[in-house]
């Protein structure tokens, strides 16, 4: 076993306090996502992701689409976001969640140090599976970046074991098959997988994909350390919501958490 | 290759030491290719490859595809020699004619592949992405033949250029869904199409329709899209005393059409040409970069953005190439060239004159290649893939010539 990172080290540390762990996410460069980045941490985020939009988000559902070309559209970057990170001192781990031509297209070494700089723990990226992660691994791992890997409904015992050994910072559990997007209901098929995944890895579990609120996102984090809260969060801030009101979202999960 | 052999090992290569054998255990054809998808779809994937491995190996396969080929498809499709042309040119100009196939090209080869794959997979439903309309026709059509339920998606914009296509695949019982995100073409319908199978992935198969996406795909597409180069050797022999043709051409979108009659004289003396669009020359202007699971040639911005591509043709407006072409590039097996708007109208219209065949506008693009170079071609004989007929073309085409005119 290797020294956990900062962003796991973190988040054991809140586990170990009893705590369910909360991690909301904002789209990189769009309109004022980093006074939305404060106010996820000021309401009680253990964590929070960031995305780098990319062009063809094959895995996301019609809200971070939107999301994300809009961002591309106000002519967010790579760079523009990590640089607004830079100096955001939001008190608690950030991590990036892309696709991984952008990664590519920098070169690992390049864009593993430009996240270093940005202050950045821990990087998603959701088209490099398990397989294809040998040569970012290479240049990730020596950078200290943690990287963060998915498990779905349906990946086999052996691969799911193979994926816990691997992930840095915490295991991302895919609640559905499917694309992100709030659900109404999220099937028992969240908790079968959550439990898995507990039972073979003692780093902490996130369930993610589907959450749409604060009753949910307790159900959901019964059987794991925690939810990962995406388009409940990007609707409202694409309806216009002002920040005040993803506070106040935000509280409301950290609540249903607590109480849990 | 019809050969039973154990199903717990791979098929031997059709050519051992072949420039398009199968691709490396990773899906690789070089540094090209590999298996970009989240993991949800990584199941489908492993599951997919083992099916078509054992489904290749199987002689009771092979013989059900190749009867449904024949018997349903028509092949093999015929080669014919273009008399005018070239005396017109004085290129020796050959046309192996896909678009005799049934539903108008070669598209057919690969779904009817699939389609079975499908029924032996145990799945009941097809999702497709579709550009000019001919791959989504092509599944439509097998979706019908078989009884499954079909679902296409296709850009917005491709809607309005290939309406009629549109109508043919509802016709067939397909229900066809618009893209409407970014440049709403093939991109973004292949986007859709993806997002529909992460989450019906256990009952759907995804009949992919070109040599792209992750591994077993690429490789997979032209095994399936081989009988036709296979054809045109043969009967490029016959006609020519035992030789092979000098030059043998193909319009590149994907490139499933190019690689089926690549791998057909891949390992001869024949000069292999891919045709890109000006507008979409992914191995042209492209760098390697990887979307829609795979490392290839992309169109990208300076951060990794993919960039739209733009051509009259819908079927080759398209930012990537297949992992397989970016190798053959690489290694200079074979080259790739483009050619703009203009000079693909022109060859529409010069073999509708000149030897009474309507082609699609893709393959116009490998004949307008050949017309440019006719100087530097003189004398040689060259083999084009004829890989569609331009009935979908038409009415965009009248468009076009009215505003011109
Ligand atoms: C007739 C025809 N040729 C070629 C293509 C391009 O596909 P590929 O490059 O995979 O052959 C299409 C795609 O729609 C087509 O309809």
């Amino acid at each position: 076993m290797t020294e956990p990172g900062p962003l796991e080290a973190h988040l054991r540390a809140q586990r170990a306090a009893g705590r369910k762990l909360l991690v909301p996410y904002v789209t990189g460069g769009l309109g004022a996502w980093t006074d939305v980045v404060r106010a996820l941490a000021d309401a009680g985020a253990d964590a929070i992701e960031i995305g780098l939009p990319f062009s063809d988000p094959a895995m996301d559902g019609p809200v971070i689409q939107a999301a994300s070309e809009q961002a591309l559209a106000e002519g967010a970057t790579p760079a523009s976001i990590l640089d607004g990170l830079r100096d955001i001192d939001a008190g608690v781990p950030l991590v990036v969640m892309t696709y991984y031509n952008l990664v590519f297209r920098a070169g690992h070494e390049r864009f593993a140090a430009d996240l270093v700089a940005a202050g950045v723990s821990g990087i998603i990226l959701p088209d490099l599976p398990l397989e294809e992660q040998p040569p970012w691994q290479a240049a990730a791992v020596p950078a200290g970046i943690e990287t963060i890997l998915l498990a779905g409904p349906i990946t086999p015992d052996d691969r799911l074991k193979a994926l816990c050994a691997a992930s840095r910072g915490f295991v991302y559990g895919v609640n559905l098959m499917g694309i992100t997007g709030e659900r109404a209901v999220v099937g028992e098929q969240s908790a079968v997988l959550a439990r898995r995944l507990k039972d073979a890895t003692d780093t902490p579990v996130l369930m993610g994909f589907g959450v749409s609120g604060p009753d949910q996102a307790r159900q959901l984090a019964a059987n794991a350390d925690g939810v990962i809260v995406a388009s409940a969060l990007m609707r409202r801030l694409l309806a216009g919501a002002p920040v005040d009101e993803i506070h106040a979202f935000t509280t409301s999960l950290r609540a249903a958490l607590d109480g849990s | 290759m019809t050969d039973p052999a154990p199903t717990s090992e791979p098929p031997a290569a059709p050519h051992p030491a072949s420039f398009m054998g199968e691709p490396s255990p990773d899906g690789r054809f070089g540094e090209f290719g590999g298996r970009y998808i989240p993991e949800t779809l990584m199941p489908a994937c492993i599951e997919l490859e083992a099916a078509f491995r054992d489904a290749w190996a199987d002689p009771v396969f092979r013989a059900e595809l190749d009867g449904l080929l024949r018997d349903y498809a028509g092949r093999p499709s015929p080669l014919t020699e273009c008399v005018r042309l070239s005396e017109e040119t004085g290129v020796r100009i050959l046309l192996k004619r896909e678009d005799l196939n049934h539903t108008g090209s070669h598209k057919i080869n690969n779904v009817l592949g699939q389609a079975l794959l499908t029924k032996r997979m145990g799945k009941q439903r097809l999702v497709a992405e579709t550009g000019a309309g001919q791959h989504g026709v092509a599944t439509a059509t097998a979706a019908a033949l078989m009884g499954f339920e079909c679902v296409v998606y296709m850009g917005e914009v491709d809607m309005v250029r290939q309406e009629l296509n549109v109508f043919r695949m509802r016709l067939l019982g397909a229900e066809v869904r618009p893209a409407h995100s970014g440049s709403r073409t093939l991109k973004d319908a292949v986007n859709e199409a993806m997002r529909d199978w992460v989450a019906t992935v256990e009952t759907s198969h995804y009949c992919l329709g070109s040599v792209m996406g992750p591994h077993p795909y690429p490789w997979m597409v032209r095994e399936l899209h081989r009988v036709l180069g296979d054809e045109a050797r043969e009967q490029s022999r016959s006609l020519l005393g035992g030789a092979d043709p000098d030059v043998v051409v193909a319009c590149v979108g994907g490139g499933s059409n190019a690689a089926g009659i690549f791998s057909g004289f891949a390992d001869t003396d024949a000069e292999l040409v891919g045709v890109e669009p000006a507008g979409g020359a992914a191995i042209g202007r492209g760098v390697p970069g990887v979307v829609h699971g795979m490392k290839s040639f992309l169109m990208q911005d300076e951060v990794g953005q993919v960039l739209e591509a733009q051509s009259i043709s819908a079927g080759l407006d398209y930012p990537g190439v297949g992992p397989e072409h970016a190798h053959l590039a690489e290694i200079g097996r074979a080259k790739y060239h483009s050619v703009n708007d203009d000079e693909v109208l022109d060859a529409f219209v010069t073999l509708t004159r000149t030897e009474g065949i309507i082609p699609a506008l893709e393959p116009a693009h490998a004949l307008a290649w050949v017309l440019r170079e006719r100087a530097s071609l003189a004398g040689r004989t060259v083999l084009i893939n004829l890989s569609g007929r331009g009935d979908k073309d038409v009415a965009q085409v009248m468009d076009i010539m009215a505003r011109r005119s």
